[in-house]
């Protein structure tokens, strides 16, 4: 590596410029730069509107903040080359149970936090030792846990359930100085993901496990507690989510994450962002990056009041798309 | 998550009474896929709770699942996923309702549209995978998402037309004065045939053991000279094809609506991995992938007839699918 302080101003610019075009996250930003610019135009030609106007923005807030922070555990999870398809579930049952708990009384906030924060660490820990110890497929073994947390959710609840105090909705509505609260829980999350994966141990695991986990197993790496921690991380992202949505509409209820189809979606931006679904490479940048491009697609499509269900059709090209071209630059530079 | 115990329990009661004879029941009892155990012992669980229980109805109710799963079973063993046929039978059911908009005369072409709406669904999906090189998950949860965007736009979100009698028959309707049965529904035979052809060819056609090849190690089936980009696409368009049968089954007896579709991939792919088929591919086979589907219905069959509410077949669905992979897992591993 050259050391760049002994270069030219200029020419250090150009090396940092190119270094930064060569970042793993870097295309994706471009992408959603040229998505944004393109949205922009769209709109404000077609509608004399602004994109970002404050309505549009509050209609897809809940969305991407949710989505945004449920996806930066399924990144770990994909990350060490696993799946997590049962975070929809767990966002319903994190989101009635908290409620349900707090039932509207202040004092009995921290509680309904510390026990789905409990359930979502034991739910990640069971995912991530029926994967690891009784060998199931992640898909399947992720799926099988969705299917038991609809079960009981849906046997439990019926309805909305409880209500969460005027005060916990501080955390979907409240701003901190000038800062939508919201913004500072995505914030949070991703910069603990990526402090995680960037700067400890047990990120570098992670990469090393998803690479190949015999690999990293043979040089000494205790793999399954890797698979483990990326399982319970993921887990607890979905609670917060859970949590977070529980604020924003003042109670759970059990569709919520469903309906939000939050297991694919959540993939969907990891994949979007450039994090591989084999395993081994991607991370936060490139993830915060997919969930901003769905961001904007939602909020053009809806300011320029196309049919809302076209968007699932541009969404689905576009992730298509994005992955077909991720494979292929890979493929070029192997060969 | 010890579910995967009836099989051990039927191998004690088969007991050695007669030597050579034991020794063969046990064997053939210990060489059946624990799926079909599984299968028997509800359905006597469930008789012996309900002797009056209606029986045909199951294998009628679980006659589309069955025939999608052994669909989904081609891209499984071929060593992908498939998770666009929930969103094709909504398409399919949608789709017909409003071409033939209840004229019966209009029902041999919608059976020919939806036919080649399948293939080509197939056809796509099985070229984004093998030549645009995208993970089967990412490709067909894209083409899901562009199936249910599609449908829900042409329809506006709730669909148009009804679907005629003659296309309704299939899921609908049943074979009076059949011996033993007394009535046999269509969609029992649907099953039959359809299941018959899909075994056929999987595992007695050239193309299935094609199949079998490309998804046991495509390198090794690339390098024998195998077409590996030709084979998977069939095997999307065989997946396809058996959501469009699906599709016409559900037509019949679940009547149109934008969500019928909804949760059948998954439930498709769980059936077959009940069944025995590996994720990673290269295993599997037709008749325990419909034994699959038929044992989801027959869990709710018996939830049903014990009074439990009927959301807890998830909860059930759910260890028995983990139960299941676990048990084929540890017995792999035994083997080597």
């Amino acid at each position: 590596m050259t050391d760049l302080t002994s270069l030219r101003p200029k020419t250090r610019l150009v090396l940092i410029g190119r270094k930064i075009l060569r970042a793993g996250s870097a295309p994706i930003f471009v992408v959603l730069g040229v998505i944004y610019l393109l949205a922009s135009i769209v709109v404000s030609v077609a509608n004399e509107g602004t994109l970002l106007s404050i309505d549009a923005l509050e209609s897809v807030l809940s969305r991407s903040v949710g989505l945004g922070i449920v996806a930066m555990g399924q990144t770990c999870v994909l990350i060490v080359g696993s799946i997590d398809l049962s975070v929809s579930y767990l966002i319903s049952v994190s989101a009635t149970y908290s409620s349900a708990i707090m039932n509207d009384d202040p004092n009995k906030m921290a509680l309904g936090v510390v026990v789905v924060l409990a359930i979502g660490a034991l739910v990640g820990l069971a995912n991530g030792l029926v994967i690891t110890k009784l060998r199931v497929n992640p898909f399947v073994a992720t799926l099988g846990m969705s299917f038991i947390l609809s079960g009981v959710l849906n046997a439990s609840f019926q309805d909305y359930s409880g209500a969460v105090p005027d005060q916990f909705q501080y955390l979907a509505y409240g701003y901190f100085g000038p800062i939508l609260v919201p913004f500072i829980l995505l914030g949070g999350v991703v910069a603990a993901v990526w402090i995680l994966l960037r700067y400890t141990t047990m990120g570098h695991h992670m990469y090393a496990v998803g690479g190949s986990e015999e690999v990293a197993r043979l040089s000494g790496i205790k793999s399954h507690r890797v698979i483990i921690a990326a399982h319970v991380i993921c887990a607890l992202t979905a609670v917060v989510t859970g949590l977070y949505l529980a604020a924003r509409i003042k109670s759970g209820a059990p569709w919520i994450g469903p309906d939000g189809n939050y297991s694919l979606e959540s993939i969907a931006a990891v994949v979007l962002g450039g994090t591989a679904l084999s395993g081994g490479r991607g991370g936060v940048w490139g993830t915060l990056a997919g969930v901003m491009i769905l961001f904007v697609l939602d909020t053009s499509f809806n300011s320029l009041q196309v049919d809302e269900f076209l968007q699932n059709v541009a969404r689905g090209v576009i992730i298509i798309g994005a992955v077909a071209v991720y494979t292929y630059r890979i493929n070029k530079r192997r060969r | 998550m010890t579910l995967e115990t009836p099989a051990p329990i039927d191998r004690v009661s088969m007991g050695p009474s007669e030597a050579s004879l034991g020794v063969r029941a046990l064997r053939t009892v210990r060489s059946t896929p624990p799926i079909f155990l599984i299968l028997l012992a509800l359905l006597l669980a469930i008789y012996s709770q309900a002797p009056t229980y209606n029986f045909v109805s199951i294998f009628k109710n679980g006659a589309a699942l069955a025939i999608l799963a052994a669909g989904e079973l081609f891209v499984i063993v071929s060593g992908e996923f498939d998770l666009s046929v929930g969103s094709l039978i909504t398409v399919v059911v949608t789709m017909s309702a409003t071409i033939a908009n209840g004229d019966p005369s209009s029902t041999p072409m919608v059976f020919a549209v939806m036919i080649v709406l399948g293939v080509v669904v197939g056809v796509v999906n099985g070229f984004i995978v093998t030549r645009l090189h995208v993970p089967s998950f990412v490709a067909t949860l894209g083409m899901m998402l562009i199936l249910v965007g599609a449908v829900n736009y042409i329809t506006g979100g709730t669909p148009l037309g009804n679907l005629p009698a003659n296309f309704r028959m299939f899921g609908r309707d049943a074979i009076n004065n059949f011996p033993v049965l007394g009535t046999l529904p269509n969609s029992i035979v649907v099953l039959f045939v359809t299941g018959l052809l899909l075994y056929w060819l999987l595992q007695r056609s050239n193309f299935g053991k094609r199949i079998y090849a490309v998804g046991g190690n495509s390198r090794a089936a690339d390098l024998a000279g195998i077409d590996v980009a030709g084979t998977k696409t069939l095997a999307f368009v065989v997946s396809a094809l058996s959501a469009v049968v699906a599709g016409i089954l559900l037509g019949g007896y679940a009547g149109v609506s934008v969500n019928v579709g909804n949760g059948y991939e998954f439930q498709a792919i769980s059936a077959a991995v009940i069944g025995g088929a590996a994720l990673t591919g290269g295993r599997g086979t037709v008749a325990a992938a419909i034994a699959g589907g038929l044992t989801m219905q027959a869990l709710f069959a018996l939830l049903n007839v014990l009074g439990y509410p009927p959301e807890l077949r998830d909860t059930v669905e759910g260890v028995i699918v983990i139960g299941a992979v676990a048990y084929g897992s540890y017995q792999l591993r035994n083997a080597k």
